[in-house]
Order: C-alpha cells, then sequence, then structure tokens
C-alpha cells in the first residue's frame, strides 16, 4: 500500500474535521465567558466558571439528569443482552424459522425516523393500557422500552460483525472436547466478543442519554430527561448553562472514548504477546 | 441439557431459545405498534381521552360495525400544506445527502490511505462527536449563527461584513446542521469499504497511462458504491424524518414532515392525522429500507 496523500486530499481533511469541531470547541470556548449574552466576549470578567457553579445548582437539570441516568443504565444493560442473543443468533444460525424477519427487524430501527417510532411506541402503550392495564400511565418505564428496542437494534449489529469476523474454530474446538454449547459460549465466545458487548452497552447508554424524540412520545407527567429539558431551553435561545453542559460532556465523552480504546489497544497487544 | 429436552420434543431448541427472547421483543415492541398506528389512521378523532373513537363498535344487540375513516388520508393529499411538507422534506434529505458525499468522500478516502497510527487516531476523531450529544452539537450551531454570533463577529472584526448576516432560521442553517450531524455516517461506511479496496489497481491504472482523476473515476468510485450507497441511505432515511434539526435551526417556515407529525400529535392532539403522516411516510421510506438491508447484505458477503 503506498501512503500518499495529495494536496487535495490534505485539503479535505483539514476541512472536513475543522467543520467537525469548529462547533464543539466553540461551546467549550464560550462555557467560560462570563457575558450572559453567551457569544459576545466579555473580556473583563472572563474567563470563569461562574456558570459551571450555577449550572451544578440547577435543580430542574439535575434532577432530569438523574432520571436520564436511570433510564440509560437499565436501557443499556437490557439491550445488551437482547442484542447480544440477537446478533449471536444471526451471525452463528445459517438456517433458521424467522430469520430474515429478525434481520430486518434488527436493521429497520437503525434508520427509521424517530418520530415514527415515537408514536407508534406511544400508540401501543395506550392500546396495551386499554386492554391489559398495563403499563399504568407513561413515565419511565414506558420510556425504557421504547429505549431499548432502537438500542437493541445497535447492539445486533456491533456483535454480530464482531462475530463474523472471529475464528469458528475455536469453537468447534471446544465442542470436540466435549464442551456443551452453553459452556462454549461462556468459555469461548463471550470472552472473545467482549469488547464488543461493551461497545454496545457503551453505544445503547449513549443513545438513550441522547434521545429526545422517543422519550417525549412515551415519558409522562413528572418524568422529564436531561434533553427534555435541554430541549425547552435552547428553543427560547442560547443559554451559558447549556454551554457548560455541553463542555462537561464532550470531556466525560472523550475520557471514556480514549481510555477505552487505550484498553483495547494493551488487550491486542497483549494478546500478540501471547500468541507469539 | 436434560433440562431442555422437553421443550425439544415439542419442536424448541436451545438455538431457538437464544433468538426467541429478541424475535418476540421486535415484534411486541416493533412491528405491532406500526399495525396500531395503521388502525388508529382510520379512526376518527374524539374529545377524549386517548383522542380517537375505536373503529369496531356494537351497535344495537347483534350487529358490529366497522367503520373505517378515509378522510385523514384524503385531508393528507389535499392540503397543500402537507404535500408541500413531504416534497419539501424529500428535496432537504436529498440535497443533505448529496452535500454530505461531496464532503465526506475525500475525508473517508484520505482516513483510508493514512498510515495505522493516523488512522486510528483520525477514525476516532469522526466517532467523538457522534458520542456527544446530537441534541448539543446542534444548539452550537445557534451560537455560531445567530445576528450576534460567533461567525458574524469574526467576520465583522474582519471588516469583510458591515451588517450582521442573517442565517439563523434559514434553510441554510437547517442544511448545515443536518450535513453536519449526519457526516459521520457517511464518512464511517465509506471508509469501512474503502479500506478493504486494494490500491494496486490504482497503481496498475496509472502505470498503464490513466491519469489519477481517470482513475479515480474509473476504478475507485465504480468499487466504493456499496459504501456510497449505505452511507447515502442512513443520510437519507432518517433526514426525511428528521425533526430536532428543523424545528432548532429551521425557523417557523421551515416544513419538514418529522416537525409536521410532531406539531399534529402534540400542539393539535390530532392523533388520527398524525398516525396518517407516519403511515404516508413509512411507506416512502421502505422501498429505501429495503434497498439498504440489501446492500448490507452484499457487503458483509463481501468479506467473508
Amino acid at each position: 500500500m503506498n501512503y500518499r496523500r495529495s494536496a487535495f486530499i490534505i485539503t479535505c481533511l483539514a476541512f472536513g474535521y475543522a467543520f467537525l469541531y469548529i462547533p464543539i470547541l466553540s461551546m467549550v470556548v464560550f462555557s467560560f465567558n462570563a457575558s450572559k449574552l453567551v457569544t459576545v466576549w466579555d473580556a473583563a470578567h472572563s474567563p470563569t466558571l461562574k456558570w459551571y457553579y450555577s449550572l451544578i445548582h440547577d435543580d430542574e437539570i439535575l434532577d432530569a439528569a438523574w432520571i436520564s441516568l436511570k433510564v440509560a443504565v437499565i436501557n443499556a444493560s437490557g439491550s445488551v443482552i437482547l442484542g447480544t442473543l440477537a446478533g449471536v443468533g444471526l451471525a452463528r444460525f445459517a438456517q433458521f424459522k424467522g430469520r430474515f424477519t429478525l434481520n430486518a427487524m434488527t436493521t429497520a430501527p437503525l434508520v427509521m425516523p424517530e418520530v415514527i417510532t415515537g408514536l407508534s411506541m406511544l400508540l401501543l402503550f395506550v392500546a396495551m393500557e386499554q386492554w391489559i392495564g398495563w403499563p399504568a400511565g407513561r413515565g419511565i418505564t414506558t420510556m425504557t422500552i421504547g429505549h431499548m428496542t432502537f438500542s437493541m437494534a445497535y447492539v445486533t449489529v456491533v456483535v454480530q460483525s464482531r462475530m463474523a469476523t472471529f475464528d469458528t474454530a475455536l469453537e468447534e474446538a471446544a465442542m470436540d472436547l466435549g464442551a456443551r454449547p452453553l459452556k462454549v459460549f461462556f468459555v469461548i465466545t463471550l470472552p472473545i466478543i467482549f469488547p464488543a458487548i461493551l461497545s454496545g452497552w457503551l453505544l445503547a447508554f449513549t443513545l438513550s442519554w441522547d434521545d429526545l424524540v422517543i422519550s417525549s412520545f412515551t415519558s409522562g407527567p413528572g418524568s422529564s430527561t436531561l434533553p427534555m429539558v435541554v430541549f425547552s431551553k435552547v428553543r427560547l435561545g442560547v443559554s451559558p448553562e447549556i454551554n457548560v453542559l455541553a463542555s462537561i460532556t464532550i470531556g466525560v465523552v472523550a475520557l471514556i472514548m480514549v481510555g477505552v480504546s487505550l484498553w483495547m489497544a494493551r488487550a491486542r497487544r497483549l494478546g500478540k504477546k501471547a500468541a507469539d | 441439557m436434560r433440562l431442555l429436552a422437553p421443550l425439544r420434543r415439542v419442536g424448541i431448541s436451545g438455538r431457538g431459545l437464544v433468538v426467541t427472547l429478541p424475535y418476540l421483543w421486535l415484534l411486541l415492541f416493533f412491528v405491532v405498534p406500526f399495525v396500531i398506528v395503521l388502525k388508529i389512521s382510520f379512526s376518527d378523532v374524539d374529545l377524549a381521552i386517548p383522542p380517537y373513537k375505536p373503529l369496531i363498535d356494537w351497535v344495537g344487540k347483534n350487529s358490529l360495525a366497522i367503520r373505517l375513516n378515509f378522510n385523514n388520508y384524503a385531508f393528507l393529499f389535499t392540503d397543500p400544506l402537507y404535500v408541500h411538507a413531504f416534497l419539501n422534506s424529500v428535496k432537504v434529505a436529498f440535497i443533505s445527502t448529496v452535500l454530505c458525499l461531496i464532503i465526506g468522500y475525500p475525508v473517508a478516502y484520505g482516513i483510508a490511505r493514512s498510515t495505522s497510527t493516523t488512522r486510528n487516531i483520525l477514525l476516532l476523531l469522526v466517532v467523538l462527536p457522534f458520542w456527544t450529544s446530537l441534541l448539543l452539537r446542534v444548539y452550537a450551531w445557534i451560537g455560531l449563527l445567530k445576528a450576534n454570533g460567533v461567525i458574524n463577529n469574526v467576520l465583522m472584526a474582519l471588516g469583510v461584513i458591515h451588517e450582521p448576516l442573517e442565517m439563523l432560521y434559514t434553510p441554510f442553517a437547517m442544511y448545515v446542521g443536518i450535513v453536519y450531524s449526519y457526516l459521520p455516517f457517511v464518512i464511517l461506511p465509506l471508509y469501512a469499504n474503502l479500506e478493504k479496496m486494494d490500491w494496486q489497481l490504482l497503481e496498475a491504472a496509472q502505470d498503464l497511462g490513466c491519469r489519477p482523476w481517470q482513475a479515480f473515476y474509473k476504478i475507485t468510485l465504480p468499487l466504493s458504491r456499496n459504501g456510497i450507497l449505505a452511507g447515502s441511505m442512513l443520510v437519507f432515511i432518517p433526514a426525511v424524518g428528521e425533526f430536532v434539526i428543523p424545528a432548532l435551526l429551521g425557523g417557523p417556515n421551515a416544513l419538514m414532515i418529522g416537525r409536521v407529525l410532531w406539531d399534529e400529535f402534540f400542539s393539535n392532539r390530532a392523533w388520527p392525522v398524525a398516525s396518517a403522516v407516519a403511515i404516508v411516510l413509512l411507506l416512502l421510506l421502505v422501498p429505501f429500507m429495503m434497498w439498504y438491508q440489501s446492500v448490507q447484505a452484499r457487503e458483509s458477503a463481501g468479506t467473508r
């Protein structure tokens, strides 16, 4: 392979990354701005941490963040179980009744416009309440079910693609040595696909943490999530606290991503050493 | 396995159990809801909770009446607002997809042709914005585009303009927001596709006298067809029904169908009309979804 890149490609890369990062950096910079006008730099009093201080004392935002956290953790854990089952099934069983349908049902939520998913989910919950009395009203439970349904599709794709690239000889060897399928799964398959499951969990957590549309349809009174509160604030214009919230989010995400990729690189190195 | 023996006798195997749970989950929470949406799209609005009338009713003692109300659909196709919103959504989604490809293709190409260390860093940088909240990233553009926002302030300080440009709440802002938010969805599948390219083909073409642009047009572009299609579908399909971006950046005149559905549902409480909008939108998008699935199947078949 040759690594030559033309000046044209390098310009395009620079432009592409500037486009991706200027908005993000501008939010971080202006989160330290003292002025209430947000984008007009108040040189006399900046940089300041006063908006950070006011954010961590904003009860509305904190309550919403707590609800979002609960929903995101339950959602991530549930959709990892469902998504792993679906991903392993689709990758390992070449033929089974309903394979086509399962495949379609795990691909469609990835591209389905959220307004459609949200509306249909809500109408289902309303109809279920009429027929069987459950779920009574809407709130954290209905939101979590809604999030799990689209998150598990993403987990399925991640697990399925990891399954497609690993050597089935390991599983076959264990089977030849007399291990039962369930044992093979827990002793061989699960450790190998664990990084995929971890990224699936993080992905499901993020999707839920960010979701506005499906939450708005499926939530009830008193269960506003963080994105719902942010959306109602942002509709009224820019707010210095939202810049702070964005900066904290970006910081946490960057830390986790760098941490996870270093950990994975180390695992790969150790794996290579063990193989040598 | 003794535990499973009775199950196996009735035709349920261990394999079956693995896929049964996700299968039933998706059937109940993803497929059945569409049947209910379809049902409600044929019902009448009612001043009740929930705000629609049942389709099936006992009339008198022993007769069952089924009333299908087609007015919601008739309404959608005769009211210029809805027709306009549908057409406009398709137009906006299409133009955004093309813009995403124009910006994303060279980036994906550049990443695929980097050394492996640079490549990992560049990929991480593409994925990072995707992991931070979409809502917050769209919000960032309000700060950049508004009248006393960053872009206007910089341009005025440089003396390029003297009056602030009106950018926020215009179609321009909406396009910027959509292209910005969906760009990673084009770059990643394109990169995954280009990464598998055999670059020796390009060298061979150049040795045989092809100019770089010709080689690109005749070799790279056709070979990356599946990546282009997959990336386009990942932008086009959700963008047609996008709600957040037009609501925050597009201003009151930005008629996108996702927003119309939202308003019908939340502001007008017209659940049957919102359902009819959802059904028509779904029918419009299903062919694209099937196309996407067949492209995906081709891609994964190609890697094995």
